[in-house]
């Protein structure tokens, strides 16, 4: 891979074989999934959504993070400000899926139109890692992605009905390390996506740039300043052979 | 009961939605209309792991020292067995050993 490669003009499949392949790659997130899927079902409950609401919310914005935050701020009445507010709010922490869309793009867009999009719509953390991984490994299929994304979101869209008749009964998450598996099964999979010569400035630029800011700012805005500091550093640095 | 008052939480909630997906769409779509140069696509190509540790250090940060074990152990034992399911739970029992022990 020395040469100055341009984009590759091959296009990418989408295969059935390649979604199965996705939808048991996100297996080992699957604890993970259920037990948030659980807890934000759980904070709608105690917010006073209906259960059509919560399984909609989960449904249709399917995006853990954004909508427990958004449900801490849960207003009484809405107005106008008040949607807004939860807009912005939803925006701010996933706009990370900005950058993930856009480090997929050079491989995607070989893809086949309609399942892109749909994998696209379905974008999240778990299927980005599980997408970035296989095809860093050297995959093309599309399928994988796609597969990955849709698979997870009708498991989370379901375990949201139980966390909202259930929930509660979660009381203490933290003994049994539930909280740490979502950062566990990052580290896991970024084991396979380090390459010391691209890497070993751009991660420790990344990590350095996201600690600095998650002291400074709170929110999420740590994930956004690190990724664009690591990635521009690997990007200024790159070995011109 | 005035009947509507599903209105304001079902605005809310499409509203959020509609945020989201432009959010999901934008990335790529930008992408899609800048010329990939030498610069883009090796930041491109780190961006993926540049993520990843952004993500997980600053929340290992928070989580504390038996955090920062559980990360120790999962690598270790990815770099090990190249499981990710082991990873997990060889992962996880440290953190909860390391909570049990008191650690913060």
């Amino acid at each position: 891979m020395h040469a100055p490669h341009t984009s590759s003009p091959r296009p990418v499949p989408c295969t059935l074989a390649g979604m199965v392949e996705g939808a048991r790659l996100s297996v080992p997130m699957l604890p993970g999934v259920l037990v948030f899927a659980a807890a934000v079902g759980a904070a709608s409950a105690e917010k006073g959504l209906t259960l059509g609401q919560a399984v909609l919310m989960s449904f249709s914005v399917y995006a853990g993070a954004s909508q427990l935050l958004a449900l801490q701020l849960w207003p009484e009445v809405f107005s106008l400000s008040a949607i807004a507010a939860l807009v912005v709010v939803t925006t701010a922490v996933n706009l990370r899926f900005l950058l993930m869309g856009a480090s997929l793009q050079p491989w995607l867009s070989r893809g086949p139109a309609g399942a892109i999009h749909l994998g696209l719509a379905g974008l999240t953390d778990a299927n980005f890692v599980i997408g970035s991984r296989y095809h860093a490994e050297g995959g093309q299929d599309a399928g994988v992605f796609v597969g990955a994304g849709l698979f997870m979101w009708i498991i989370w869209t379901l375990a949201t009905i139980p966390g909202h008749a259930l929930g509660h009964l979660l009381t203490d998450p933290k003994r049994f390390a539930i909280d740490m598996v979502m950062p566990l099964t990052f580290t896991a999979m970024s084991v396979g996506l380090f390459r010391l010569r691209r890497d070993r400035l751009a991660w420790p630029v990344a990590a350095a740039i996201a600690v600095v800011t998650a002291q400074l700012v709170s929110g999420y805005w740590f994930i956004i300043t690190g990724a664009i500091a690591g990635s521009l550093a690997a990007g200024a640095f790159r070995d011109r052979d | 009961m005035t009947g509507t008052e599903w209105a304001g939480p079902v605005t809310a909630i499409l509203a959020m939605a509609a945020a989201t997906y432009a959010v999901r769409f934008a990335g790529y779509w930008i992408m899609s209309r800048v010329p990939l140069t030498p610069f883009l696509r090796a930041a491109l190509e780190a961006l993926p792991g540049a993520i990843i540790v952004a993500t997980v250090v600053p929340l290992a940060m928070r989580g504390g020292l038996s955090a920062w074990i559980g990360i120790a152990t999962a690598t270790l034992a990815m770099v090990a067995v190249r499981k990710d399911i082991v990873a997990l739970a060889t992962g996880m029992g440290a953190v909860m050993a390391a909570r049990a022990l008191g650690l913060p």
